[in-house]
């Protein structure tokens, strides 16, 4: 099945749209359709292929899109964490560089491309803005043989949107809360008080994929 | 593996390994049983969803410098950087661990601290300490409360205290109303490693007296 997705993709120039490609056919949107939840699913099915293209065709293309989306985002995100804004633009490059240079450890049944970006970047502010080393979990690598299911994908990316929507409809005091958090200003006992989150389905998701990866390594 | 696992962390402490605002040994702590423990771990990857959504709903975004996407793409054509190939797990320590003590359990730089028990104060920067402890088949560490929060995790065998029985993955937090003796079971050595954002406090003399020496 992936065989498919991926020659398809190769085979078309660089800015079709996704519509047109006979995979994103079967998606389906479980849920509330929601018509911004389903430009994000969209969006964020797209930015998967669009690693991808970069991972196996260096795809400059594929990136320029990628860049132009997530770069400001970065920058933002570095600024409201307490960078000023030339550091914040000189990291949000340097992430950009990282997503290229490991384009082939993403892994899209575990976490949407914003998902992977954020933590490129949040490792980066630690590094930079904090001066501290970022221990990270031992990985569970995939081999070939075991390339993600297209379904697996699908219904990861459904299930961030999901989580998105229950994001959207907290209550505006608790979400900006939410936001001082990632952004670095809550310590981790202030935390505490925030943990009541909705994650129920999309860590049901990620423990599979988890399990399933483990499984493969034993 | 992970499901013979029974004390978790908790969500405060995996929300803020995602958020990224953990002193550096917490976030050792943290990665070393997300190694181990696939629960955990997907919660902790659901935190980070969450940081995702966070990046990509912000109000106001900041436009990128004119040449930005030049520069970068010149960056990427410097090369990538050459990644430290990493060790895969060994049984007793965990990858991130290895990367502390800088080898397997058999470069652990052991120091003992009394009673047979030894430690291992391992190279954490910022507010908190992080240490590697060993403590003797059927052996204590000595009854102590804390100032702080610790975190003990047990890497190889297991101790028992007044609170529960803790396992290979199991972590155990403490604060500062636990006075606890952590005995190692008599079936063999036990290895944890332990993490406190403030020194602890013996509840008898001497080793009171020895802790400015022992830097714990």
């Amino acid at each position: 099945m992936f065989t498919e997705i991926d020659t398809a993709t190769l085979d078309e120039p660089v800015a079709s749209r996704p519509s047109q490609k006979p995979w994103r056919a079967k998606k389906r949107i479980k849920g509330k359709p929601v018509n911004r939840a389903q430009d994000s699913c969209d969006k964020r099915a797209e930015w998967v292929d669009h690693v991808r293209r970069i991972r196996d065709a260096q795809d400059q293309a594929a990136f320029a899109e990628l860049f132009q989306h997530f770069a400001p985002r970065i920058k933002g995100f570095l600024i409201k964490s307490g960078s000023d804004a030339a550091m914040a633009e000189e990291c949000a490059q340097e992430v950009m560089v990282t997503l290229w240079h490991k384009s082939h450890l993403f892994d899209p049944t575990r976490a949407t491309v914003a998902t992977w970006v954020f933590t490129i970047a949040r490792n980066k502010r630690i590094d930079v803005l904090r001066k501290q080393r970022r221990p990270e979990p031992e990985e569970l690598g995939w081999g070939p043989e075991a390339e993600p299911e297209q379904d697996d994908i699908l219904v990861l990316q459904q299930e961030t949107a999901q989580l998105r929507n229950a994001m959207t409809a907290l209550p505006e005091a608790q979400r900006q809360l939410i936001e001082k958090a990632y952004f670095g200003d809550l310590s981790h006992r202030e935390i505490a008080s925030q943990t009541g989150l909705p994650l129920g389905t999309i860590k049901s998701r990620i423990r599979l994929a988890l399990d399933r990866l483990r499984h493969a390594m034993n | 593996m992970s499901n013979k696992i029974k004390h978790h962390l908790t969500d405060d402490l995996l929300m803020a390994y995602a958020a990224g605002t953990l002193p550096e040994a917490f976030d050792l702590m943290v990665a070393t049983h997300l190694s181990l423990c696939n629960q955990c771990r997907a919660q902790a990857e659901s935190f980070d969803a969450v940081g995702g959504y966070v990046l990509e709903e912000q109000d106001e975004t900041v436009a990128m410098n004119d040449k930005a996407f030049a520069e970068t793409m010149a960056l990427i054509a410097n090369g990538a950087p050459i990644a430290k190939p990493r060790r895969p797990g060994c049984s007793v320590l965990p990858t991130p661990l290895q990367d502390y003590v800088g080898g397997d359990v058999n470069d652990i730089r052991w120091r003992p601290i009394g009673m047979g028990v030894k430690q291992a104060i391992l190279p954490t920067s910022g507010e908190a300490t992080a240490r590697l402890l060993f403590i003797p088949a059927g052996s204590a560490v000595p009854d102590h409360s804390h100032n702080g929060v610790e975190l003990t995790m047990v890497l190889q065998g297991a101790f028992s205290d007044e609170v529960d029985h803790f396992a290979r993955g199991d972590v155990e937090i403490a604060d500062e109303d636990l006075h606890h003796t952590p005995t190692a079971d008599i079936s063999g050595d036990c290895i944890c490693l332990a993490v406190t954002d403030a020194p602890l406090k013996f509840n008898k003399l001497m080793p009171r007296l020895f802790q400015p020496f022992l830097k714990i």
